[in-house]
């Protein structure tokens, strides 16, 4: 028998290889979405923000609090970007004023999906009685737009930056909570869940082992949403005050702080205003990626058969049978 | 017969992309008045060449060669105005499922009226439409009455829905119609009255048919010819009697042995594998890798068709003229030796009286039986008739139900979640669909492992041991321990499902329709993998099917269910040899046999003539 042969055997019994990446799924759909054409872009254009924000700080002219030359000074040798409304080096509070507001908005994201995502999966399992509490709450939080709710939390109990972080969190949650329990209903109906069920598995294990490991995808795009909006929404608090405080830098604040001065010297509100809408067009862009790729649209540069074995599989399963 | 309608030469069907072939060297052709069934399990082309008729090709598909030569003209080349001239006046389409082809907010009677219109400019000459419409709709046998006509589809039953499909199909006189599995879905009644029309019509019309199915009973009773398909080419080809009762093909002598028969009890024999997809095909014959005769010179080159017994009748095989000879026909099957033995002991499981109710609606109705240690029992119905909620009442999953259940002695809760574990483990559920019942994010050997660590406590090795032989005795390797279920077929899923049940030393396994989603000869493999761990293990089941024919195969008892009552119940040879109840011997009537070659055709009836 010929090697061609073997090969073709051992390939017959469909497609086999790959279990390593299987494994994590969702490593998988990240991997092929940044290798996507649309991921690339998007990882692009958010991983220059990024690395303007994490490096930022170590190459940074002078200190962010320092003052350098005059108000709204127009461009100059020494001062790269100009001067902002107290003569500080806008280009020096740019590549300070990001790292923070990076930080917070991932910690008010992660900390709004999970617990979002609990509450969503906790209602479409349970139903009855829990549905409709988790619901109603969810319906009531969500009748606020979020910026106002924000506002209301930290205007209540002050600027702090944990409750900035809790704020943001709460005003995800109930959103995350709608769309994961929309996702996982269809789910808490397989008969992999009604197998565990009749076998008498406790809820918990059931929501972790069976329900969970199937939501991974619309956690992930939901996940990258979230984070665009909690940049927009902590920039936003800050540009009205309450978000981070100054004097320390961050580009929501340096759009307040600098307004004013926007005919002088543009560049002081021009450049963090640009930073903050490439993080969020470049983390979209990626998100709508991993979104694409999770249901076959786009798929890796390169990589023709990946969509062209899905269609097969798909037109042969729904029609041929 | 000999008014050749259609012919199909040399056609080729590639993915649009890759230019993989779907399908290749297809030729065929079709008469007037003659049924040619395709016969074929999923994915092998089957639908692809019936579309082609129509001048279609499903997204992603392109037809790369070859003609469809309708009565002087190619279909394959026919301009978008052609095509939509051609299909419905010339060539008709049945589909599958007729509740998702008729459009849902529009009456019947309107779109029956609009397949008639839609041709009156190409010269479709009906002086009076409705009185075509009254005629067609007589012959699928329905009453052109307002109440028909006025309804929307939803209202219909399926099997009325089908003969709608069919009345529209019919009502332009078209040349050639072609049948997508208009049967698969329907009850065994509804497709007999489906089939008798079809046959009445193509002969009292002298339509040429081209009747796509999965079923060879049903080709059996209703195609004059048959084209057998595997992996994307026809590997057999002859008239249905010539092919059915001396296959030439290692390929459909397998199907054959895999079919279930009503009639006679004997052993299922499967076919390992499953068949190469496009793309993956091997260099040589596509069957070689499954094929027990295979030798060397298989895998070097793809086979030709080659004529065994005169020029009607060919096969797709370099040793099809030995193979004819060693290969076993219907006849011979029914003479094949008997392999159903008997056992009785104690009773495992007793049901009495058990009522069961969806919110108000009482859905069975004094159900009682018993299911004897090591042996099994099948109940059979048609869909409607409580045998789903019947299951789901017994495993716990619907508790509104009433009456007496005892499991080994012990009588049993409504609910899982109120039984001891002791009955949960010892009772274990198998379920219908293997493609939803296994969770996609985990390996089978997670998936196996899952139940055996809930009612065990073992240590890991221990549970890897069990996880392996347990996998091993579902005639699966260790070697699918890491494999996730979508890189399984059905088949293989299925046996997954079993290992999870089986895991945790059950004593009963209720089985719900648990090869309806498989092919036959996956359905056939699955069969014989339960009767013999149901004699190894000293097993009872509970086989709940709708196939009537498979039952001989396994059960040794049979309750006929109808309407969420028991209608029939006792030894298996008993039931289906001397039934007693009126709705089991119509039943009975209606399943499609292979053994339906020997009678003769059915006969127009003269009522069907214009």
């Amino acid at each position: 028998m010929s090697s061609a042969i073997k090969q073709a055997r051992r390939s017959n019994g469909g497609a086999r290889p790959q279990a390593k990446l299987r494994r994590h799924e969702w490593l998988a759909v990240l991997r092929a979405a940044a290798r996507s054409r649309r991921g690339m872009i998007g990882l692009g254009i958010a991983g220059f923000v990024v690395g303007v924000a994490v490096i930022g700080p170590f190459v940074a002219p002078y200190p962010a609090t320092e003052f350098v030359t005059s108000a709204f000074a127009p461009p100059s040798k020494d001062a790269w970007l100009g001067g902002d409304i107290l003569g500080r080096d806008v280009l020096s509070r740019t590549l300070e004023g990001g790292w923070l507001l990076l930080i917070i908005s991932a910690a008010a994201t992660a900390l709004g999906v999970a617990f979002g995502a609990l509450a969503g999966i906790t209602a479409a399992y349970y139903k009855g009685w829990r549905d409709g509490l988790i619901m109603r709450v969810v319906d009531i939080i969500l009748a606020f737009p979020a910026i106002v709710f924000a506002l209301l939390l930290v205007s209540v109990a002050g600027p702090k930056l944990w409750l900035v972080v809790v704020a943001v969190a709460a005003t995800h949650a109930p959103q995350v909570a709608r769309v994961m329990r929309a996702a996982a209903l269809d789910i808490c109906e397989k008969d992999f869940v009604k197998a565990s069920e009749i076998i008498r598995m406790p809820p918990r294990k059931i929501i972790r082992r069976d329900i969970l490991p199937n939501l991974v995808t619309p956690l992930m795009v939901e996940t990258g949403l979230r984070m665009t909006w909690s940049i927009v929404i902590i920039a936003g608090l800050s540009f009205i005050g309450f978000g981070l405080q100054p004097p320390a830098p961050n580009w929501g604040l340096m759009l307040n702080e600098n307004r004013i001065g926007l005919v002088s010297n543009p560049w002081s509100v021009v450049v963090p205003a640009l930073l903050i809408a490439l993080l969020t067009v470049g983390l979209n862009t990626f998100t709508d990626a991993v979104a694409r790729v999770s249901i076959g649209v786009e798929r890796p540069v390169g990589e023709e058969p990946f969509l062209e074995e899905r269609l097969i599989g798909r037109t042969l399963d729904s029609a041929d049978v | 017969m000999s008014d050749v309608r259609v012919s199909i030469d040399d056609l080729r069907v590639v993915l649009a992309k890759s230019d993989v072939d779907v399908v290749d060297e297809i030729s065929l052709t079709v008469s007037a008045g003659e049924v040619v069934g395709l016969v074929g399990e999923s994915g092998s082309g089957k639908t692809t060449v019936a579309l082609a008729l129509l001048g279609h090709a499903r997204r992603g598909l392109a037809v790369a060669d070859g003609t469809v030569d309708l009565e002087g003209s190619d279909v394959l080349q026919m301009s978008a105005a052609e095509l939509q001239h051609l299909r419905g006046r010339r060539v008709a389409y049945v589909p599958q499922d007729p509740s998702s082809a008729l459009n849902p907010s529009l009456k019947v009677g309107y779109q029956l009226r609009e397949a008639l219109k839609a041709h009156e400019n190409d010269g479709l000459e009906v002086p009076d439409i409705a009185e075509r419409m009254e005629q067609v709709l007589g012959e699928v046998h329905l009453a052109a009455s307002k109440e028909i006509l006025d309804s929307y589809p939803h209202q219909l039953s399926g099997g009325q829905q089908q003969r709608i499909a069919l009345a529209m199909a019919f009502s332009c006189r078209p040349e050639l119609i072609v049948l997508d599995e208009p049967t698969t879905g329907l009850d065994v009644a509804t497709q007999r009255h489906v089939l008798d029309t079809v046959r009445g019509l193509c002969s009292s019309y002298g339509v040429a048919a081209v009747y796509v199915t999965h079923d060879l009973a049903v080709i059996a009773e209703i195609a004059d010819r048959v084209a057998v398909m595997y992996a994307g080419r026809i590997i057999e080809l002859g008239s249905t009697v010539a092919v059915f009762e001396s296959p030439a093909h290692p390929y459909t002598d397998g199907l054959l042995k895999a079919i279930p028969s009503p009639e006679i009890s004997h052993c299922l024999v499967g076919m390992e594998g499953t068949p190469p997809s496009p793309g993956r095909r091997p260099p040589g014959c596509a069957f070689e890798p499954r094929c027990p005769h295979a030798i060397a010179a298989c895998a070097e080159a793809p086979p030709k068709m080659v004529p065994v017994n005169g020029a009607d009748h060919a096969a797709r095989c370099i040793r099809a003229r030995e193979i004819i000879r060693t290969s076993m026909g219907v006849d011979e099957l029914a003479r094949s030796a008997e392999c159903q033995e008997r056992a009785s002991g104690e009773p495992m499981m007793v049901v009495e009286g058990l009522d069961g109710f969806y919110a108000d609606k009482q859905i069975l109705f004094d159900v009682g039986f018993s299911v004897p240690e090591t042996s099994c029992v099948a109940v059979v119905g048609e869909s409607g008739s409580g045998k789903t909620t019947l299951a789901r009442c017994l495993t716990g999953m619907h508790g509104h139900w009433t009456g007496e259940v005892s499991f080994a002695g012990r009588s049993i809760k409504q609910l899982a979640r109120d039984r001891d574990l002791e009955v949960l483990r010892a009772m274990q559920y198998i379920f219908q669909n293997p493609y939803t019942s296994l969770n996609p994010r985990k390996t089978v050997g997670q998936l196996v492992e899952q139940p055996l660590a809930h009612f065990f406590k073992l240590s890991a090795r221990e549970r890897t041991d069990r996880v392996v032989a347990t996998l091993e005795a579902a005639a699966l390797s260790g070697d699918f321990l890491d494999r996730y279920p979508d890189q399984l077929s059905g088949g293989e899923r299925q046996r997954v499902a079993i290992a999870r049940a089986l895991v945790v030393e059950p004593k009963l396994l209720v089985c719900d329709e648990v090869t309806s989603a498989l092919d036959v000869s996956v359905q056939a493999a699955v069969v014989e993998l339960l009767r013999r761990l149901q004699r190894e293990r000293g097993l009872s089941l509970l086989f709940i099917t709708h196939n009537l024919a498979l039952v001989r195969s396994i059960a040794q008892e049979v309750i006929v269910l109808h309407e969420g009552r028991v209608v029939e119940r006792g030894p298996t040879d008993t039931v289906l040899s001397h039934p007693v109840d009126d709705y089991t011997i119509r039943l009975l009537e209606d399943v499609p046999k292979l053994t339906a070659l020997t009678a003769s055709p059915v006969a127009p009836s003269p009522a069907l003539l214009p």
